[in-house]
């Protein structure tokens, strides 16, 4: 650009020469990245299309076409209307608890000065601890005898709860983990978005005699928080429906089929059993939801524009 | 500060208002400390668990200071069970060569797709905005029966391989690059340097944060994934921390709690003391995704 400015007339053969060293490094430059992307994303997810219509099982010889068979199977099958109804009632105890929760945690730890980064800290641990490991300790102290928790709760008074073994508390406890798990991340963003807001917005409201806590959080605060809360509700709803990890390790979807949720029914589905082509389907399922959740993400920072 | 203007209409004395601020302060500091008391809990019982006898553990009672230290024998007992190192080690290898060739690959595909004009640009990035959808555990099928096909399973590359591209990585950089000034690399082109040289030299140093961000992120995920390595490895030698202590706990039918108390301290203790070393960067890096 400056070049050309500078010497209008030197300008043909050079620039020409510029774009095309520009195209074939541009080109260059990107061909890893495409190769990678064709390879591990998009020929696997053609390949995914196709076993998706058929019955394949792996390490089997032959296969037919079953067109949307097995997507119709899914829909019919019990095991996963089961799953993906456990998957959206851990996601409905998730979102919830770990939005409000997180700015709950964001607007109180705000305002602090000293203690700030030592509860940032604390409430941040979880997200960098290794969760299989956690998830090992979690089923300790949850443990109906041994398990400090019940140990609480009958010191109280109470009867001791099987949280994990039981049907109607298993889902519940696990949803807990996940709010624990990631409580401090959404607390980072609503702080980032926090300090975002211009101070004299608060003074302003001082003057204009709004000067209670909860008033000021719900005239100023809430509404200048509304692109960040709509992408910490969005990224909780995604991370929150694909849970496996604790799922995994602490009731492989025990106790009967209480826990049982959409990816890890994949996961038995696709490398356990080795319905190839029945996995492949649910993956689709699976991914519907994930694609539908990211489009209202895009929609709604389109939004945050506008504020 | 606003002060009120008619302290004669009520009541409000000095006294007062700094009674009510300190019981305000005390009401926000007991739902923080209740907070942090849920969220230490697990760290605290772990580390309490790993240094108590048997007979303590299995007492109903609850200590938060085991009256015998058992803690050498449980850690010993840990090592001696499991190769816990080597799930250290495993994660350390997969982590590093996993980070090294995302940033090989992104760093000159984001610059090219900041400042090269080329044919298929805009079709390569609606690509990567796309990619930025998928998880992992969508291409999981197809990769593992093609890595199967090809006698990959059970290798540190079968770990690595879906992981080799960070769509997000790509992302990121470019919108980090595409702020570099452009008579920077006009005037480098003019030193004739060839655009090689622009990206690794010029270009690359001055994103040093975002790359440092995205290291902490791309690293605390590869080292606590379980799905992909759940899927690709059962050779307990080759398994990374997550599927490491899953095996562990298997073999030990959960039972020895001081010694899988144990096992797990030393598997969160890496990111952890990282974690409480670079705090900042920590919280930068893995939140980053928050702040496109």
């Amino acid at each position: 650009m400056t070049l050309a400015l500078a010497s209008p007339a030197l300008i043909g053969p050079g620039i020409r020469r510029r774009h095309r060293i520009e195209r074939i490094a541009g080109l260059g430059f990107a061909m890893p990245a495409l190769v990678l992307l064709l390879l591990t994303i998009l020929a696997p997810l053609a390949v995914l299309v196709v076993l998706s219509a058929t019955n394949y099982e792996f390490g089997g010889i032959d296969m037919d076409w079953v067109g949307f068979g097995n997507f119709q199977k899914a829909l019919a099958d019990p095991i996963i209307r089961r799953s993906l109804l456990n998957t959206l009632v851990y996601v409905a105890i998730v979102v919830p608890g770990g939005v409000f929760g997180g700015l709950l945690i964001a607007v109180l730890v705000h305002r602090r000065t000293r203690s700030r980064s030592l509860y940032e800290v604390i409430y941040f641990l979880p997200v960098t601890s290794t969760l299989i490991a956690m998830a090992t300790v979690w089923q300790f102290l949850l443990h109906p005898s041994l398990g400090p928790i019940n140990g609480v709760l009958k010191w109280l008074g109470f009867a001791p709860v099987a949280f994990l073994s039981e049907p109607t508390t298993a889902l519940a406890t696990l949803a807990v983990i996940g709010i624990w798990q990631l409580l401090g991340f959404n607390m980072i963003l609503f702080l980032a978005g926090l300090t975002a807001i211009p101070r004299d917005l608060y003074e302003a409201a001082d003057i204009d005699g709004c000067s209670g806590g909860i008033d000021r959080f719900l005239t100023i605060t809430w509404p200048l928080l509304g692109p960040t809360t709509m992408f910490v509700l969005i990224t909780t709803m995604i991370t929150a429906f694909k849970v496996f990890d604790t799922v995994a390790v602490m009731t492989r979807g025990g106790p009967v089929g209480a826990t049982e949720v959409l990816l890890y029914n994949i996961y038995l589905e696709g490398f356990q059993y080795f319905h190839t082509g029945y996995a492949a389907a649910l993956t689709f399922v699976f991914l519907a939801f994930i694609l539908v959740f990211s489009a209202v993400q895009t929609f709604s920072l389109d939004k945050k524009v506008h504020y | 500060m606003a002060h009120s203007s008619t302290p004669t209409a009520t009541t409000v004395t000095p006294a007062h208002s700094a009674l009510r601020r300190f019981i305000g302060l005390a009401l926000v500091h007991a739902v923080l400390v209740a907070g942090a008391v849920f969220m230490l809990a697990p760290f605290v019982w772990m580390l309490v668990t790993s240094i108590k006898p048997p007979a303590e553990i299995f007492s109903a009672e609850i200590s938060l200071w085991p009256k015998q230290f058992y803690g050498v024998e449980n850690f010993r007992f840990a090592f001696e069970k499991a190769p816990l190192l080597r799930f250290a080690l495993n994660g350390v290898i997969i982590c590093t060569g996993i980070l090294v060739v995302q940033l090989l690959v992104a760093i000159p595909c984001a610059y090219a797709l900041a400042k090269l004009n080329f044919p298929g640009r805009n079709l390569l990035f609606v690509l990567v905005l796309l990619g930025l959808c998928i998880p992992v555990q969508v291409p999981a099928m197809p990769l593992y029966i093609a890595l199967a096909h090809l006698g990959l399973l059970n290798t540190y590359f079968s770990m690595m391989v879906p992981f080799f591209l960070s769509v997000f990585a790509i992302f990121l950089f470019r919108q980090f690059f595409r702020s570099f000034p452009d008579d920077i690399i006009n005037a480098a082109r003019l030193d004739g340097m060839s655009e090689f040289e622009i990206v690794w030299r010029i270009v690359t140093p001055s994103a040093w944060p975002a790359i440092a961000a995205f290291a902490v992120f791309s690293t605390v995920a590869h080292w606590n994934d379980l799905y992909w390595p759940l899927i690709v490895i059962s050779d307990a030698r080759l398994a990374p921390p997550p599927l490491g202590m899953m095996f562990f706990a298997d073999a030990e039918t959960g039972s020895n709690y001081g010694a899988l108390t144990a096992a797990a301290t030393i598997l969160t203790a890496p990111l952890v003391i990282a974690f409480l070393i670079a705090r900042r960067r920590f919280i930068d890096g893995i939140t980053m995704t928050g702040v496109k």
